[in-house]
């Protein structure tokens, strides 16, 4: 293990969560803030399962990634039935104009 | 031909953001500016490090994309390499099973949902004006203030690493996964079916009986 450490995941997985921050926070787009979502779980999923190979050890870290992506899935899911719900009673995505819960 | 111009212009950009990042950090952090000349005193690149180089670059490069790109299906696209590089990741650290697991749930469930959601949400003839962005200097501010943060803690600290052979882990898991993590399990089976349920109730259309 001369070359790829701990500290390159640890900067990949700071990059992704950097870009996916951006990604949340300058788009109007509500399908691409979820994929910014998605982006910062990757991040934390890297991090979760690089620190149990080099660190810790056993399972944990990879078990709580398990759990991150399926519940990941479950939050795209229930966001992009919402995202649709606001397209059919708004006629936008555009995160500003979802300001009513009601019709 | 404006497709080849904008795909340059397009990694040219992500370039100057990823450069300007780890300029501005390597300003700061003492340790990472002496990074490359550490890498280079470790000796000859093996293609073990290369291949991680590739994974990254997927993964980076396509994070950069879902970032700045401004056309939404072009977004759509470069998440599906950030999520591939990622997935390769995980084979370096072991994690062969999570590496499938990513592929396909990310890439074949999320991804052709998010695709779906695009299809169905914009007029595809007016997808450029759809992604609008809002308000990207804050961004580039938070960004700006996170990044170097995070690099230091990086690279600043000395974790405890340890030597860590690869090896395959799938069987292992699924031992642990139905022993010590057996109600976790199951409670995500329940909070799936509560999703699947919840979607469908709230993305029906509204049969009004008149």
């Amino acid at each position: 293990m001369a070359h790829v450490n701990l500290s390159h995941f640890l900067v990949v997985a700071g990059l992704l969560f950097v870009l996916g921050l951006f990604t949340v926070l300058t788009r109007r787009n509500a399908v691409a803030v979820l994929m910014g979502v998605e982006l910062v779980l990757n991040a934390a999923n890297i991090n979760l399962v690089a620190f149990n190979h080099y660190v810790v050890g056993g399972f944990g870290g990879q078990t709580f990634t398990l759990f991150v992506i399926v519940l990941a899935a479950a939050e795209a899911a229930v966001g992009l039935a919402i995202v649709l719900s606001i397209f059919h009673t708004f006629k936008t995505i555009d995160v500003r104009a979802a300001d009513l819960m009601r019709e | 031909m404006r497709t080849p111009r904008k795909l340059l212009a397009w990694s040219l950009g992500s370039l100057a953001v990823i450069g300007a990042v780890t300029l501005s950090t390597a300003h700061l952090s003492p340790a990472l500016a002496a990074w490359p000349a550490r890498a280079t005193q470790a000796g000859p690149l093996t293609l073990v490090d290369l291949v991680f180089w590739l994974f990254s670059a997927l993964a980076v490069g396509g994070a950069a994309g879902v970032a700045l790109s401004r056309n939404i299906l072009y977004t759509g696209l470069a998440l599906l390499f950030s999520l591939l590089g990622v997935a390769g990741l995980y084979v370096f650290l072991s994690a062969d099973f999570l590496a499938v697991a990513q592929v396909l749930i990310y890439i074949g469930g999320v991804l052709v949902l998010i695709l779906f959601a695009v299809m169905l949400t914009n007029r595809i003839g007016e997808v450029n004006v759809s992604n609008a962005s809002l308000g990207w200097p804050a961004g580039a501010l938070l960004m700006a203030i996170v990044a170097p943060l995070l690099f230091a803690v990086a690279v600043e600290v000395p974790w405890k690493a340890r030597e860590a052979p690869l090896n395959v882990t799938t069987a292992a898991l699924g031992h642990a996964l139905l022993q010590r993590w057996l109600l976790p399990f199951e409670l995500a089976s329940l909070i799936l079916l509560a999703t699947m349920i919840g979607a469908i109730v709230i993305a029906r259309k509204e049969l009004k009986a008149e």
